[in-house]
């Protein structure tokens, strides 16, 4: 069967098609970390003393931290005075600038992205898709900020939040993920950049879908995002986020920080479809994305779920979770993971119960193909004060070819007895006997990995806003190119 | 439609068909019987190009075409359809969403324009019927949790659905109670047409009693040892396979025209 090797060597030679470099005119901070680094990034988006402070308590905690080693992953050691912490496209002026302020090449290279940076509707009568644009280290514009003003919800950069939102900043700045957190996410406080910010008042249902779209484009630079979200009582709203990075040969960082609160009776919905650059064939390159991402069910009655397909990276270290406080609230961790070539993921939940009748679901679909190494790793824990806890996780890992791997750590620690937890777990492989069986009925073979993948993954798609769902699905087919052979 | 010259094939090393004669005919149905490990699923395994199987001799023609060098999904594409003695499951795939991308294919493959969702759920609800089958049954997913009768009811759905010019049924009647097998043999005899061949593998007589072969012909140790009408399933109901055993070995190779 030449031809049909033939096909594959032409799908292996395909690249990364988000791989492309604009260039900017960028204002950079010189490489490496100190107080000074810290004091200049708070300088430069003119930010208040308290703000000030809390960086460089971070900084000066962080100092104190080593760099864990427990994950399933391997990497050589990050020279962290190696990497640039603030990289910015110059701007004509200082502070947020509206859209038509922003550098057309700008606006052209996430044109090639797909994203819509401009206020058109979708279809007739469809509303569009409120986007903040995050380049490199700060946001470069937010769409709808208007439309979305007259309900009342605030949809803007980080920045922007801190000088017109500065007690919401700081009431709930670290509420969720704390300083002291971990290694990367303390790393995170002290030099974050630019993130967005979202908070939905009470009662108010928001109408379309937010959305920030992150994109790497300096070289050499670490990309430290911060996200917070905050849906107030019986307030609704569903938020995406979406990534990429030029390619490169060399590994950059990203570690950002997501922090969600639902008050009571509040739902937050957040999907993220991950497509960093993953690095070449033979693992050279690739973004390192290690991410704190972790949900606060505030309130009596309030969810949130995390929805995640992850296609690229090098390699993916997050653990998106929730904390249930709120009696009768509900967590959910819907994911799709992805390691091909030699790509690693290490990737999971935690789901904490500490309030009555808390719930919480967990599905999580990891494939390895090529070298890939697939790791889930989970814990569930219930506390004493959770009466009538329940959890349900179901952990499947499906291996493509016999040089991947697929690990699952699923960890519980239960207190109070009246809890219910069920777990499933199931491996399976993708067999010659499917291939042949859709071959059979004319599929190609390609065409038939596909298949069989997003019935696996079925599950977790259907949790995605649907034009996302086709997209996760498209990304999964690109991403495994090449894998069958 | 099929012409099949002296094919001789390996499975891990271990000769398995030892010259294969078999010539079909556009309308024919014919039946090989033969006991377990005579040879039958790999002949059918090998004209639908699963691997794993080495051709050492021989050649199978398909409307003139060499079949054995065309990948799996061109055959299928071209005509040819395997009904699985073993039906595979795809979990999350529903046969609706499994058949619109077989028919799609085929019909780029043949230059025509694809169907839309909707186009592929009309005529597939359509072909339901042959099977008996009520069009919930599209929404599950392949042979996920089916019990036998379902796994064989969906492969002549399928069958229904794709239009073979040439349909390979292998062991179509293992595992299947009365009611299944009347109910599979009922939606097969629907699809007999002067245009379409069959080739029905089966050890037991049971399934020609309700689908009637033009031909039968007997595998055993990777030869066809005999051929001849319907009379001759009949005939290895009554006396089994043994019979043919017994016979001196000169009259064991009959080829068939």
């Amino acid at each position: 069967m030449a031809s049909e090797s033939e096909t594959i060597e032409e799908r292996l030679k395909q690249d990364y098609k988000w791989g492309f470099v604009t260039t900017v005119d960028a204002d950079e901070a010189p490489r490496g970390l100190s107080e000074e680094i810290v004091r200049l990034i708070s300088a430069k988006k003119q930010e208040p003393d308290w703000l000030l402070e809390w960086r460089l308590k971070s900084y000066r905690h962080w100092l104190t931290m080593k760099e864990p080693t427990w994950q399933n992953v391997k990497y050589p050691a990050i020279n962290y005075q190696d990497i640039i912490y603030y990289s910015a496209p110059k701007q004509k002026k200082a502070g947020p600038q509206s859209l038509a302020e922003v550098d057309p090449e700008i606006l052209k290279a996430y044109e090639k992205l797909g994203i819509p940076l401009h206020e058109r509707e979708r279809l007739a009568g469809v509303p569009g898709i409120a986007v903040d644009a995050v380049f490199d280290s700060v946001s470069v514009g937010t769409t709808f900020k208007n439309k979305l003003a007259k309900l009342g919800i605030v949809f803007c950069s980080f920045s922007e939040a801190v000088h017109e939102h500065p007690e919401l900043i700081r009431k709930y700045l670290g509420s969720v993920v704390p300083y002291t957190d971990n290694y990367f996410a303390t790393l995170n406080s002290a030099v974050f950049s630019d993130g967005s910010f979202c908070y939905v008042p009470k009662g108010v249902r928001c109408p379309m879908e937010l959305s920030t779209y992150f994109r790497i484009n300096a070289a050499d630079t670490g990309q430290f995002e911060r996200t917070l979200i905050i849906a107030d009582e019986g307030s609704y709203v569903s938020y995406l986020e979406g990534c990429t990075a030029p390619m490169r040969d060399t590994n950059q960082l990203h570690a950002a920080v997501v922090e969600l609160v639902a008050l009571r009776d509040a739902q937050i919905k957040y999907s993220t479809v991950q497509n960093w650059y993953p690095g070449d064939k033979e693992g050279k390159g690739g973004i390192y994305n290690f991410v704190t991402k972790r949900g606060l069910c505030k309130g009596e009655s309030s969810k949130v779920s995390w929805t995640q397909v992850e296609t690229g990276s090098a390699i993916t270290w997050k653990y998106p979770s929730c904390v249930l406080l709120g009696d009768n609230s509900q967590g959910a961790f819907y994911s799709v993971a992805l390691a091909n070539n030699y790509q690693q993921a290490d990737t999971g939940t935690k789901m904490i119960h500490i309030g009555k009748n808390t719930k919480s679901t967990i599905i999580s679909k990891g494939i390895s193909a090529g070298h890939g190494q697939n790791t889930y790793r989970g814990l569930v824990r219930i506390l004493k004060s959770a009466v009538n806890a329940r959890n349900y996780s179901q952990c499947d890992s499906m291996l493509i070819g016999d040089k991947c791997g697929a690990h699952t750590f699923p960890n519980m620690d239960v207190k109070n007895s009246t809890a219910h937890i069920e777990h499933e777990a199931m491996t399976s492989k993708i067999g010659e006997d499917q291939l042949f069986y859709c071959q059979q009925r004319g599929i190609a073979q390609e065409d038939a990995v596909n298949l069989i993948v997003n019935g696996f993954c079925r599950q977790v798609f259907k949790e995605l806003p649907m034009e996302f769902a086709v997209e996760a699905q498209k990304l999964l087919a690109v991403s495994l190119e090449g894998s069958v052979g | 439609m099929l012409e099949i010259r002296n094919l001789c094939a390996r499975v891990e090393g271990k000769e398995i068909l030892k010259g294969i004669d078999l010539h079909v005919k556009a309308g024919e149905v014919h039946a090989i019987m033969g006991p377990n490990g005579s040879g039958k699923s790999t002949l059918a395994h090998i004209l639908a190009g699963k691997e794993g199987y080495e051709v050492t001799a021989g050649e199978a023609l398909y409307e003139g075409k060499n079949l054995l060098e065309m990948d799996p999904e061109d055959r299928a594409r071209e005509g040819v359809f395997l009904a699985f003695q073993y039906p595979v499951e795809i979990a999350g795939v529903s046969i609706a969403a499994f058949l619109k991308a077989a028919v799609n294919a085929g019909r780029k493959h043949r230059g025509q324009p694809e169907l839309d969702a909707m186009e592929i759920l009309s005529m597939l609800e359509d072909r339901c019927k042959f099977v008996e089958m009520n069009k919930e049954f599209l929404k599950r997913n392949v042979n996920d949790g089916f019990s036998g009768g379902e796994k064989k009811r969906n492969e002549i759905l399928q069958m229904a659905v794709l239009e073979p010019r040439l349909a390979i049924l292998d062991e179509t009647d293992s595992g299947l109670d009365i009611d299944a097998l009347r109910i599979v043999a009922g939606g097969v005899n629907k699809l007999r047409r002067p245009d379409r061949a069959m080739v029905v593998v089966t050890h037991y007589q049971r399934l020609l009693d309700y689908i009637q072969p033009d031909h039968v012909h007997v595998l055993q140790a990777g030869r066809i040892v005999k051929s001849g009408g319907p009379e001759l399933a009949h005939e290895l109901e009554k006396s089994g396979y043994r019979w043919l055993e017994l016979e001196p070995k000169g009259a064991q190779s009959v080829s068939v025209r």
